[in-house]
C-alpha cells in the first residue's frame, strides 16, 4: 500500500511498503498522479492501475490515494483513508493542506501510528492520538533545555 | 563557527516563495550545500533539523543520498527527537538495496530492548517498513519477546512486525505461529486485529498452517458474533458498525479457512447469515462489512440459500445511490456470473440499467456482465438493449460492445433473419469497430440462408445507398449485390417495402464505392468483383461493366489491376465460360470448406497472388481445369493463348502452377445447333467435389451478316435429372462474331443417368422469326458417368 497526497501534481506525502528504487518510485508516482488527476468528479473512487487497484478520495485540495491488491476490500480502504484524515484533523485542529506541508514529518508520524506495513495497527482513534501525544511530549522534554542557547548559536 | 541554520518551516516557506522552478532549484541547492557542510562538521545538535529539511527536499524529488549515514547517527542518539527523525529518514532513504541499511540493525536491537515504548514503537515501525530479510532474521528473537510483553501498545506493533518478517523470511513462520492461538484470547482490538492479520499471512503461506488454524474457526466465529451482537463501543465504531476493520479482517480469515472445507464452512454458515442480514447498510462502513461477507459466502462451501442471499445483496448494491457500491457490486457479480448464473440472472434488469452509468469503469463492467447474461430465452430483449447502448456508448467501449453483440448473436440467434438483421445493425452503427472476421461470417451466414437472399440483398442495398463509409458493411453489401443482384431487381419481397431499383442505379452505386476515397483496397476489390458478377445477373448489356473493368486495368493498385485484367480477359477471350465462373455460390457449410473459386476470391482479396504457392488452393486448380478444357476443346492452340502482360501477371502464375493436383480430364465441347451462321455450343464442367453436378454453358454465336435478336433458349431433361437454368447473359448476338450469349444450365444427376436434353430456340434473324426444337442425345459420356 502506498499513500500520497497530490494537488495540481505536488506530492505531499508518500509511503511505500514495498522496496522499489527511487527512480521506479518517481515513475510510478508520476503515472499515478496523471491517472488520478484525470478523473472527473462524477467517477467512482476506484480505478485499475498496473496490476493493482487504486482507491482515492479527494478532501479539499488534496487527493489521498491508496494502492491495494486484487483481493483487498475497496470499501474498507475508503474507511481507512477517512480514518487517517480524521486523525490529521484531530491532531492539527481542522487540518488544511498547509498544515501537512509545513508539518510533513508529523503527518508521517501519525500515519506510522495508524498503519504498519500497510495494515491497521489500532482501530481506536483515541488510542492512536494518545500515542502521538505521548511521543510529542517525549520530544519536548528532550528538546527544551537546550534549544534556546542553540538558537543563539552559543552551543 | 556554526552558522545559524534555517528552521525546517522557514526553508519550506522559502521554497514555496520561489516563483520559478529554477529559483526553487537554486534555493534548494544552496540549502543542501549548507546541510552537507553541517553533516561534514558533525554537528549533533542540529542534525535532526538538517535531516528533516533534507527529507523535505527529497519529497520534492531532489537527491538526498548523502543523508543516509546521518540517519544512522540520529537513530543511535539517545534523544527521542533524533530517533524520531532518524527512523523516519531510514524509512524514506534507506532500503534493502543500500548496504548502509544493515548498520541500523544494531540500533534497532538496542531500542527494542530498552523499554521506552515510543522508542520501541519507532524501531518496530521502521523494521516493518524497510527491514530486509537479513535484518528480519537477526531481529526475530527480539520481536518474539515483545509479543509477550504486557503493554498492548508494543505488542500490537510487534505482531504486525512479525507479519512483515514472515513475508520476508517465510521460515520465521515457525517462530511466530505458536503464540497466535494464545493471542486470539486477547480483548484489545489492536492486538486481535494484528493477530488475525498474522494468522492470515501464515495460512496463505503454508497449507500446514492452514490446517492448523482451522481449529480456531469456532473461536473466530465467536469473536465476530460478539462484535456484531453486543452494543457498539464508541471507541471502535464507525457509523454504528462495531469495528468494521476488525470485522472485515475476521471475515477474510474465515474465507481462507472455509475455502474447500465443508466442516469449517458449515461452522460459519449461521454467523455469515447473521452478519449479512443484520449489518446496517446506510453508510459505507456497514457496506464494507457486508461486501466482505458476500465475498466470503461465495468463496466457501456455503449453503445454496446463503449464496442466493449473497447474490441478492449484490443486487441491492446495484441499486445503491453510492456509485462506489455499485462498482464493487458489478465487479463481484462479474466474478460470479459463471458459477451462479441463475442467481445473477435475476438481477438482469438492474444490470442493464447500469449501462447508462456516466462513469466509464462502471458502464464497462455493466457491459461485460450484460453480455455474460445473454441466453437463449432473453436474447431478443437483451440485444435490443445492447444495440441501443452501442449507438450511444463511449468510443472506447464500442469495439467490445460490437464484438460482444456479434458473439452473442452467433450463439443464441433465434432465427437466421434476426441474426442477419442484428449483424447488419452492428455494421451500420459501429462498422469501424468490428473484428476482421465479421465480414466473412456475415457473408457465410447470408450465403447459407437461401430464403433470405432477397431480403438480405435489399436491406444491404438500402444501407449501402445511404452510407458507403463503413467498410465492413460496404464489403458485405457489395458481395451480396454481386451475388444476388438479380433478386434485387425483381422488385418484390414480402418482408420489406417494395423497392424499385434499376440496373443503372445498382451499377452506379458499385462504381461509387469503387471510386470513393473512403473505400479500402479490399473493399474496392469486392466492388469490382460484384460488378463483374452482375454481368451475368443483369438483363441489360454489359457495356458499362466492361468499361469500368477496362478502366481499372491500369489502376495503380496492383490487386485491382490484376482483377481487372483477369475480368477483362474473361470478357474478351473466355466469354463462354463467364457464366460458369461467375455463377452463384453454392450454399456453404459453416466451416466454409466449399471450393467454389468465387467464394475464395470474394473472401480474401489479397489471397489471389498468394494463392499460387499453396498447392491446395482449389481456386487455382479449378481455373487451371477450365483453361485446360479450353485447350482440349477448341484445339486452337497447344497451350493457352497469350494473355495481356501485366505486372500482376497472376494468370500466368496460375498456369505455371507447379504443384497443383492434376486436373481431371476435360470434357469436350459439343456443337448442338447451326443455322445460317448461328451456332449453339455446349461446354461442360463437372466440379470434382460434387460428382452429381454438371454445369453446361450454352454459347450462342453469330458469324452471319445479320444480327440475332430476342434470342431465347429453353431446355428440358429426363425426369430422373434436375435442371436449373440461369438467366442468359443477354438476348442479342450481333452480326459478324459479335458478343455471344451465354447461359448456364445446372444439372443434378445423382444416379449417373445418361444426360439427354431437349432444347427449344426462338430468335429473330434476317427479319424472320426462327423456332427450332431438337434433342441432344450425344452428350459426351464423361458428362454423366
Amino acid at each position: 500500500m502506498s499513500l500520497g497526497n497530490i494537488r495540481q501534481g505536488k506530492l505531499r506525502l508518500q509511503k511505500w511498503y514495498l522496496a522499489t528504487s527511487d527512480k521506479e518510485r518517481k515513475k510510478m508516482v508520476r503515472e499515478l498522479m496523471q491517472v488520478v488527476l484525470a478523473r472527473k468528479p462524477k467517477m467512482c473512487s476506484f480505478l485499475e492501475w498496473r496490476d493493482l487497484k487504486v482507491v482515492y478520495k479527494r478532501y479539499a485540495s488534496l487527493y489521498f490515494c491508496c494502492a491495494i491488491e486484487g483481493q483487498d476490500n475497496e470499501l474498507i480502504t475508503l474507511e481507512l483513508i477517512h480514518r487517517y484524515v480524521e486523525l490529521l484533523d484531530k491532531y492539527f485542529g481542522s487540518v488544511c493542506e498547509l498544515d501537512i506541508i509545513f508539518n510533513f514529518e508529523k503527518a508521517y508520524f501519525i500515519l506510522d501510528e495508524f498503519l504498519m506495513g500497510g495494515d491497521v495497527q489500532d482501530t481506536s482513534k483515541k488510542s492512536v492520538l494518545k500515542a502521538i501525544e505521548q511521543a510529542d511530549l517525549l520530544q519536548e522534554e528532550d528538546e527544551s533545555p537546550r534549544s534556546v542557547l542553540e538558537e543563539m548559536g552559543l552551543a | 563557527m556554526v552558522a545559524p541554520s534555517l528552521k525546517l518551516q522557514d526553508l519550506i516557506e522559502e521554497i514555496r516563495g520561489a516563483k520559478t522552478q529554477a529559483q526553487e532549484r537554486e534555493v534548494i541547492q544552496k540549502e543542501c550545500a549548507h546541510i552537507r557542510a553541517s553533516f561534514r562538521d558533525g554537528d549533533p545538535v542540529h542534525r535532526h533539523r538538517q535531516l528533516a529539511k533534507l527529507l523535505y527536499v527529497h519529497m520534492l524529488g531532489y537527491p538526498a543520498h548523502f543523508g543516509q549515514m546521518e540517519c544512522l547517527k540520529l537513530i543511535a542518539s539517545s534523544r527521542f527527537t533524533d530517533k524520531r527523525v532518524g527512523y523516519l529518514g531510514a524509512m524514506l532513504l534507506l532500503d534493502e538495496r543500500h548496504d548502509a541499511h544493515l548498520l541500523i540493525t544494531n540500533s534497532i536491537k538496542n531500542d527494542l530492548s530498552q523499554g521506552i515504548q515510543p522508542v520501541q514503537g519507532l524501531a518496530l515501525c521502521t523494521l516493518s517498513t524497510m527491514g530486509s530479510a537479513e535484518m528480519c532474521r537477526d531481529l526475530a528473537p527480539e520481536v518474539e519477546k515483545l509479543l509477550l510483553q504486557p503493554s498492548p501498545y508494543v505488542r500490537k506493533k510487534a505482531i504486525l512486525t512479525a507479519v512483515h518478517m514472515i513475508r520476508k523470511v517465510p521460515e520465521l513462520s515457525s517462530v511466530f505461529l505458536p503464540p497466535c492461538v494464545h493471542l486470539l484470547h486477547e480483548r484489545h482490538h489492536g492486538i486481535l486485529l494484528g493477530t488475525i492479520t498474522l494468522i492470515t499471512e501464515l495460512c496463505e503461506r503454508s497449507p500446514a498452517a492452514l490446517r492448523h488454524f482451522r481449529k480456531v474457526v469456532p473461536q473466530l466465529v465467536q469473536i465476530l458474533r460478539t462484535l456484531v451482537t453486543t452494543g457498539y463501543s464508541t471507541e471502535h465504531s464507525i457509523s454504528g458498525v462495531s469495528d468494521p476493520f476488525l470485522q472485515v479482517q475476521i471475515l477474510r480469515l474465515l474465507r481462507i479457512l472455509g475455502r474447500n472445507h465443508e466442516e469449517s464452512s458449515e461452522t460459519m454458515n449461521d454467523l455469515l447469515a447473521q452478519v449479512a442480514t443484520n449489518t446496517d447498510t446506510s453508510r459505507n462502513a456497514g457496506n464494507a462489512v457486508l461486501f466482505e461477507t458476500v465475498l466470503t459466502i461465495m468463496d466457501i462451501r456455503s449453503a445454496a440459500g446463503l449464496r442466493v442471499l449473497a447474490v441478492n445483496i449484490l443486487g441491492r448494491f446495484l441499486l445503491n445511490s453510492d456509485r462506489n457500491i455499485r462498482y464493487v457490486a458489478l465487479t463481484s457479480l462479474l466474478r460470479l456470473v459463471q458459477s451462479d448464473h441463475s442467481a445473477v440472472q435475476r438481477h438482469r434488469p438492474t444490470v442493464v440499467d447500469c449501462l447508462q452509468e456516466t462513469d466509464a469503469s462502471l458502464s464497462r463492467r455493466a457491459l461485460e456482465l450484460s453480455l455474460a447474461l445473454v441466453n437463449s430465452s432473453n436474447v431478443r430483449a437483451m440485444m435490443q438493449e445492447l444495440q441501443a447502448f452501442l449507438e450511444s456508448c463511449p468510443p472506447d467501449l464500442r469495439a467490445d460492445c460490437a464484438s460482444g453483440i456479434l458473439l452473442a448473436a452467433e450463439r443464441f440467434a433465434p432465427t437466421k433473419r434476426w441474426h442477419i438483421d442484428t449483424i447488419l445493425h452492428v455494421l451500420t452503427t459501429a462498422g469501424t469497430h468490428v473484428r476482421d472476421d465479421a465480414v466473412a461470417n456475415l457473408t457465410q451466414l447470408i450465403g447459407g440462408a437461401q430464403e433470405l437472399h432477397a431480403y438480405s440483398v435489399r436491406r444491404l442495398y438500402n444501407a449501402l445507398a445511404e452510407d458507403i463509409s463503413q467498410q465492413p458493411l460496404v464489403q458485405v453489401a457489395a458481395w451480396c449485390i454481386g451475388e444476388y443482384g438479380d433478386l434485387l431487381l425483381e422488385g418484390n419481397c414480402e418482408e420489406i417495402e417494395p423497392l424499385q431499383v434499376d440496373e443503372e442505379e445498382v451499377l452506379a452505386l458499385l462504381e461509387k464505392v469503387l471510386q470513393s476515397h473512403m473505400s479500402l483496397p479490399a473493399t474496392r476489390g469486392y466492388a469490382l468483383t460484384a460488378l463483374m458478377k452482375l454481368s451475368t445477373r443483369l438483363q441489360g448489356d454489359n457495356n458499362r461493366i466492361r468499361q469500368v473493368v477496362s478502366i481499372y486495368k491500369s489502376c495503380l493498385d496492383v490487386e485491382l489491376q490484376q482483377r481487372a485484367v483477369e475480368y477483362d480477359t474473361l470478357f474478351r477471350k473466355y466469354d463462354h465460360m463467364r457464366a460458369a465462373i461467375l455463377e452463384k455460390m453454392p450454399l456453404v457449410e459453416r466451416d466454409g470448406a466449399q471450393a467454389d473459386e468465387e467464394a475464395k476470391e470474394s473472401k480474401a482479396a489479397a489471397q489471389l497472388s498468394e494463392a499460387v504457392p499453396a498447392p491446395t488452393e482449389p481456386q487455382a486448380s479449378q481455373l487451371l481445369d477450365l483453361l485446360d478444357l479450353l485447350d482440349g476443346a477448341s484445339g486452337d492452340a497447344q497451350h493457352p493463348p497469350p494473355l495481356d502482360p501485366s505486372p500482376g501477371g497472376a494468370l500466368v502464375y496460375l498456369l505455371d502452377l507447379p504443384c497443383a493436383p492434376p486436373p481431371p480430364a476435360p470434357i469436350p465441347d459439343l456443337k448442338v445447333f447451326e443455322r445460317e451462321g448461328v451456332q449453339l455450343n455446349l461446354s461442360f464442367i463437372r466440379p470434382p467435389e460434387n460428382p452429381a453436378l454438371l454445369l453446361i454453358t450454352a454459347t450462342a454465336t453469330n458469324s452471319s451478316e445479320g444480327d440475332v435478336t430476342d434470342f431465347i433458349c429453353q431446355a428440358a431433361v429426363p425426369k430422373s435429372l434436375q435442371l436449373q437454368m440461369q438467366a442468359p447473359s443477354g438476348n442479342t448476338v450481333p452480326a459478324r462474331g459479335g458478343l455471344p450469349i451465354t447461359q448456364l444450365f445446372r444439372i443434378l444427376n445423382p444416379n449417373k443417368a445418361p444426360v439427354r436434353l431437349k432444347l427449344r430456340l426462338t430468335y429473330n434473324h434476317f427479319h424472320q422469326s426462327v423456332q427450332e426444337i431438337f434433342e441432344v442425345n450425344n452428350l459426351p459420356v464423361e458428362s454423366w458417368q
